[in-house]
């Protein structure tokens, strides 16, 4: 019995270290962000102003304010928000390849954004019919897969039914996309589908930051229950989960969170597929571990992501596509050394 | 306590698999199911689990319908050991013993130390507290069904509800589990098992319920229902139903000519 308490010490002190690590290297990030850009800043400057208000250059102020710290934070939302949805759906299917758009929630946005841009709507008008075709989508995937599986495996039905629900309001972005003006419309859906966080304001942060707090953090409390559910549905009820209502509220929350960021950020790949797999090889598949490891890890990913996708070239390069170009040979890297921990 | 099945009638989408089911399994007992492939046994397992619906009658555990027993309270006195299967995850066997913690634990709750030596406790009844720290997923098939066993007695059950634990065991595992069993027996658990084996019904000196053309044909000792001519009803092979005698192992034996 020492010997657990030991070895649990042991595990609780590895577990100690490594969100230190991530902590540490977020503040790190978040540093190294607000210097970088076309109006450079040394990090002693930066500190003088954050410690004391002082400031020997005037528009230091604004800059950080007003331009880059909205992005930062923008970027530590949605890259926090993907990758805990990424990581519980994993969970939520048992199933290591899931991504939070697997019920439809990212080509409901995309619609939804097309739509309104077809439409001529303010840009707040678009955020909010991104929002609702979000949710519209995987409410629609939640009552086909309800009706359709009687006696199937609900968990199959529910991916399926995601995949069609999809699939229609992919088709239908390709329908906005053909009957948009290609002078002014279709420029403008192309570059909302590929994700940036380049317009972010602190307006758009205040509106989602509660929206993803109410979202993520029931997320974050029900990891050990999460856990159960990688023995499939029985067993899991048969050890006391009321497995449909647990699935229920992840499925909510996630697609509340999801919803939240991909309205104000556009469709933005890969991080959710990634960051699980990164933080599982981290911390291991304890959800309980593994929700908070992937929300520091996919926070600290998508700003330096960003970093890169507004300062490498004088022309920013859109965020959907960096993702998918670093992302893609990455997760392949993970996977190459999680199989060789078995898993 | 009692786990008790009265005029059960069980399947899929309203049509009936199994019919007039009535059976009674009570802590302390064993209860061997035997039955052809595809007679029903798991139908019975998950319908006694709460998993299906029964089409008709009822299923009462202390004498209050399974329905009425929120899941927690349910896994809190019946625990289920499935066949071995595999995992997306690789749990350590500590966690998985955990698992069966759950139904004690509050909504958003996470074991504590309690149920680490609690789960501490489980592993070494069974032996394996030296697995403690791997990977379940790279355990083998026998191994691994340790583990399930473990983290069902987690759950601190009164009844166990097993479906073929030896399935897919070697003969020397299988023989372990089976020993296992008797032992729980012993600590006053109620089990029932579902088993393609019928010498396990000797072994276990258990009472045996029959499933056999859609109904509960038969029930009763072992040794008074599981007979040469009722073996070959079930299975349409011919098996020999010998006393060995000897000291060492006074029970009788199923020996299937070839």
């Amino acid at each position: 019995m020492n010997e657990t308490i030991k070895v649990k010490q042991m595990e609780s002190g590895k577990l100690t270290l490594i969100f230190t690590g991530l902590v540490i290297l977020l503040v790190s990030a978040i540093l190294f962000s607000a210097c970088l850009g076309r109006y450079p800043l040394s990090v002693s400057d930066l500190l003088t102003y954050i410690f004391t208000g002082r400031s020997i250059d005037t528009s230091l102020p604004t800059v950080l304010l007003n331009v880059r710290l909205p992005r930062i934070i923008g970027a530590l939302i949605v890259g926090a928000v993907l990758s805990v949805a990424g990581t519980a759906y994993q969970g939520l299917f048992r199933n290591p390849m899931v991504s939070p758009d697997i019920l439809g929630v990212s080509s409901g946005a995309g619609f939804g954004a097309s739509l309104a841009i077809t439409l001529s709507l303010s840009l707040i008008g678009i955020q909010l019919m991104a929002f609702a075709f979000s949710m519209l989508a995987v409410f629609l995937a939640l009552f086909v897969s309800k009706i359709i599986s009687k006696n199937h495996d609900k968990i199959l039905m529910l991916v399926l039914s995601g995949m069609v629900t999809a699939a229609i309001f992919n088709a239908l972005i390709s329908l906005m996309k053909y009957i948009a003006d290609s002078d002014s419309k279709l420029p403008d859906i192309t570059f909302w589908l590929m994700g940036s966080l380049a317009s972010i304001t602190f307006d758009e942060i205040k509106v989602v930051l509660p929206l993803v707090t109410i979202g993520i953090v029931p997320m974050l409390l029900l990891g050990w229950k999460l856990n159960v559910l990688s023995f499939g549905d029985e067993e899991a009820k048969a050890l006391g989960v009321n497995t449909g209502r647990l699935r229920l509220i992840i499925i909510c929350c996630a697609t509340l969170i999801t919803a939240s960021v991909v309205c104000i950020a556009g469709l933005i790949g890969w991080i959710g597929l990634i960051i699980p797999h990164f933080s599982r090889f981290l911390v291991g598949p304890n959800h309980k571990y593994l929700l908070p490891a992937s929300c520091l890890s996919g926070s600290i990913f998508m700003l330096l992501v960003d970093d890169v996708a507004r300062s490498a070239t004088s022309l920013e390069i859109p965020l959907g596509i960096l993702i998918s170009l670093i992302g893609a040979p990455l997760f392949l890297v993970f996977l190459s050394k999680s199989t060789k921990k078995s898993w | 306590m009692k786990l008790e099945i009265k005029n059960g009638v069980f399947g899929y989408a309203g049509k009936a698999v199994i019919r007039n089911i009535n059976f009674e399994l009570n802590t302390g007992e064993i209860v061997c199911l035997l039955g052809k492939n595809g007679a029903g046994k798991t139908t019975l397992f998950k319908s006694m689990l709460g998993v299906l619906k029964p089409i008709s009658g009822s299923i009462l555990l202390n004498e209050k319908p399974i329905e009425h027993w929120s899941r927690p309270q349910f896994a809190r006195l019946v625990g289920y050991i499935p066949q071995a299967r595999s995992l997306p995850f690789p749990f350590t066997v500590m966690d998985v013993v955990l698992f069966g913690r759950t139904s004690h634990l509050s909504t958003f709750g996470s074991p504590g130390k309690k149920d680490r030596l609690l789960a501490e406790e489980c592993l070494e009844l069974l032996k394996i507290t030296h697995l403690k720290n791997r990977s379940f997923t790279q355990l083998s098939g026998g191994e691994q069904q340790l583990v399930i066993i473990a983290r069902a007695l987690a759950q601190q059950p009164a009844f166990l509800v097993m479906d073929e634990p030896t399935s897919s065991l070697d003969f020397g595992n299988q023989i372990k589990i089976i020993r296992q069993v008797n032992a729980l027996k012993n600590n006053s658990l109620g089990i029932i098992m579902a088993t393609h084996s019928p010498d396990h019904a000797f072994m276990c000196d258990a009472n045996v319920a029959i499933i056999h053309k859609g109904k509960m044909w038969k029930t009763g000792h072992s040794n008074d229902v599981v007979s040469e001519e009722i073996l070959k009803e079930i299975y349409g092979v011919e098996v020999k139903v010998r006393l060995l005698g000897n000291p060492e192992c006074n029970r009788l034996v199923c020996v299937p000519t070839v």
